[in-house]
């Protein structure tokens, strides 16, 4: 369950970067071959963000599809596994995209006085993560 | 743990100095969401779905005028950051740094255990014990004469590069040593998360199955040395030696395969060439 881990470094990222105002929508990128479970990160991520700025936030996943280019043959293809040989054969293969685990961005709520009042409370038991461990 | 959720508020890593018997509590990164209120929220949002070409999970309805921030940020960098951090201070101390993975049970500990008895004259080892519970593994890897600290995750899968830096700071390695992390026993979680080593050393045990590579590409492919460990058993088991070694280079073609024995020793001769070279490559390249 690295998908916890990962949430709540989506969670305090944003919440950092957002400086406390209160948060809409995050977009998450995630490519096929990332290596976690985007339910498990849908399942935490309500839970995590609770009592932060991002309480009550939309997450959006968009799933990139794995690219790779063949050195052999010179191919491009979709890869559906991450050991997929291409076409003619051959493994020596350049991984173009499928493994992203990025936030491409975030959505501010304007208008701070029509966001949930558990936001406004919940923020005040926030800290940025990096008050925390050091 | 948290029974609703699954998160781990409280159930934060501890590092544990077997030599001073020095308990540090590592806070875990968690945004510590008050946790009276899991049960009104768990019923608040549905996903629903609208025709979007990605998973989606909305709960919110309201219009008011927003801004959008470009971020494309990666989740683990601040990780990755940390372990670049670590992998500096290695290089910067000619220290070699190993991280073991595997399942559990594929015998990591009596590797290491051996190890350290067979070639602790030649390498000075320290040990990082990873497991989400107990000092046992830290007991015997004490037992065997090498300084060790042990790191238990509480709930967590996996070590992380911070906790490793602060194992770092009990376990003080000398000048030119060698530091064996060992993961906690996972073969998904360890994958993701870079801790400054110079390497990743895969083990898997022929009591596993002769297809735990392609069950588990992630961390084959992210390791540069796979050892096949209890050979001694072989004779006892149906193992097709070949389909297992044909698994791992399916995965991973380029990484180094070595069929050992932690118990009577099989094979562990490589073994030790093999971190001889590395230490070797570790030093030369603090100086390239």
């Amino acid at each position: 369950m690295h998908e916890l881990s990962i949430t709540q470094n989506i969670v305090a990222i944003v919440a950092e970067h957002a400086k406390g105002r209160p948060v809409a929508r995050v977009v998450l990128e995630v490519g096929r071959h990332a290596g976690v479970m985007t339910d498990a990160i849908l399942f935490c991520f309500d839970v995590v963000a609770e009592g932060t700025p991002l309480q009550g936030a939309l997450l959006e996943i968009w799933r990139i599809e794995a690219r790779a280019r063949c050195r052999t043959c010179g191919t491009e293809f979709t890869r559906d596994t991450l050991f997929s040989a291409c076409g003619c054969g051959s493994l020596d293969i350049e991984r173009l995209a499928g493994e992203e685990l990025r936030i491409k961005e975030y959505e501010l709520r304007a208008d701070v006085k029509t966001a949930p009042a558990q936001s406004l409370g919940g923020a005040a038991h926030w800290r940025p993560a990096s008050a925390r461990r050091t | 743990m948290c029974e609703s959720c699954g998160c781990s508020e409280g159930a934060k890593a501890t590092v544990i100095n077997l030599q001073t018997g020095a308990k540090t509590e590592i806070a875990g990164d968690s945004a510590g969401h008050p946790h009276s209120q899991h049960h009104r929220h768990a019923h608040d949002h549905h996903p629903h779905n609208h025709d979007h070409p990605h998973d989606h999970h909305a709960h919110v309805h309201d219009h008011e005028p927003r801004t959008t921030v470009q971020l494309g940020q990666a989740v683990l960098r601040k990780n990755d950051e940390l372990a670049a951090h670590n992998r500096a201070w290695f290089a910067g101390r000619e220290i070699l740094a190993l991280n073991l993975v595997s399942s559990p049970g594929a015998g990591k500990t009596t590797l290491l255990e051996r190890t350290i008895r067979e070639c602790g004259a030649l390498h000075a080892f320290s040990i990082i014990e990873g497991d989400q519970a107990t000092v046992n593994d830290g007991e015997r890897i004490r037992a065997a004469g090498a300084p060790v600290v042990q790191i238990n995750t509480g709930t967590g899968c996996h070590l992380e590069a911070d906790m490793v830096t602060r194992a770092l700071k009990e376990l003080a390695p000398a000048f030119g040593s060698v530091v064996m992390i060992e993961n906690v026993g996972n073969l998904v979680c360890p994958a993701l998360f870079d801790l400054g080593e110079r390497a990743k050393v895969a083990i898997v045990s022929v009591t596993e199955g002769e297809d735990k590579a392609i069950k588990y590409p992630h961390m084959f492919r992210a390791s540069n040395l796979v050892l096949l460990n209890k050979i001694d058993l072989l004779p006892y088991l149906r193992f097709d030696i070949d389909l297992c070694l044909e698994c791992i280079r399916r995965v991973n073609p380029s990484a180094g395969i070595l069929q050992v024995s932690a118990t009577t020793g099989e094979g562990l001769e490589h073994w030790y060439a093999w971190i001889d070279e590395q230490k070797k490559s570790a030093r030369d390249a603090a100086f390239a």
